[in-house]
């Protein structure tokens, strides 16, 4: 398991590459590889978004996470998972989240990481502040339940 | 006994700041934290609540040294 909370943008293709290039010793044991990457958009609820603001609580967010991918690993066969976040200033198409999870099955890695995205969602202490084109800001209120259908 | 009592997002900027310094006698639970520190000003809707990082109800007890947070829903991912 590995968390990361980055100020800086990354890619999350080369960090995925190179974690898997890292874990040498779980050669033969992968079999399923499930990402989900979150990235910025520059519409949201209506409104042209130029660029947003990600805060969080240093350590406590961390920990949360730390609890949350535990939880998936009481539920699922994980061979190692991978979480990066970025906070501070986002522009659209930056990354704002990556999480990757390598298991033996598809099924374990498909729903681990969908549990990881979802929990993160709802208990992970992050707020976004989004800078709209017409020099308004807000902050978002709330996140969506993503098992619910829109 | 000392506590730090910490806010987060809009509700920092609502309150205009983001930390409070807390010295109490007796055991306060998080309700009375936010009432001693914001002076009976009501909480506002949908506020959370941590105690030393983790999620707690308001009538959760603060001990000496604890951190105590109040933040708005969270939003990331």
């Amino acid at each position: 398991m590995t968390i990361k909370i980055s100020a800086e943008a990354f890619d999350p293709y080369q960090e995925i590459q190179a974690y898997q290039n890292a874990k040498t010793g779980n050669i033969g044991a992968i079999g399923a590889t499930s990402i989900f990457i979150g990235t910025m958009r520059d519409f949201n609820e209506g409104a042209a978004v130029k660029g947003m603001t990600l805060e969080y609580y240093p350590g406590m967010t961390e920990k949360q996470l730390k609890k949350i991918i535990t939880e998936a690993q009481q539920q699922w066969p994980i061979i190692d998972s991978l979480v990066i976040h970025r906070v501070g200033d986002i522009l659209p198409n930056e990354t704002i989240v990556l999480v990757a999870v390598w298991s033996s099955h598809r099924g374990d890695a498909f729903d681990a990481s969908r549990y990881i995205m979802e929990a993160l969602k709802s208990k992970a202490p992050f707020w976004k502040k989004e800078h709209l084109v017409t020099e308004n800001e807000r902050w978002l209120a709330h996140n969506t339940n993503g098992y619910k259908p829109r | 006994m000392s506590i730090k009592v910490r806010y987060f997002a809009s509700l920092k900027e609502s309150v205009g700041r983001s930390e409070d310094d807390l010295t109490i006698t007796g055991l306060l639970t998080v309700n009375e934290v936010w009432n001693l520190t914001n002076l009976g000003k009501p909480l506002p809707e949908n506020i959370l609540a941590a105690v030393n990082m983790e999620y707690v109800e308001f009538d959760n007890i603060v001990k000496d040294g604890d951190e105590v947070a109040f933040f708005p829903p969270v939003t990331g991912g």
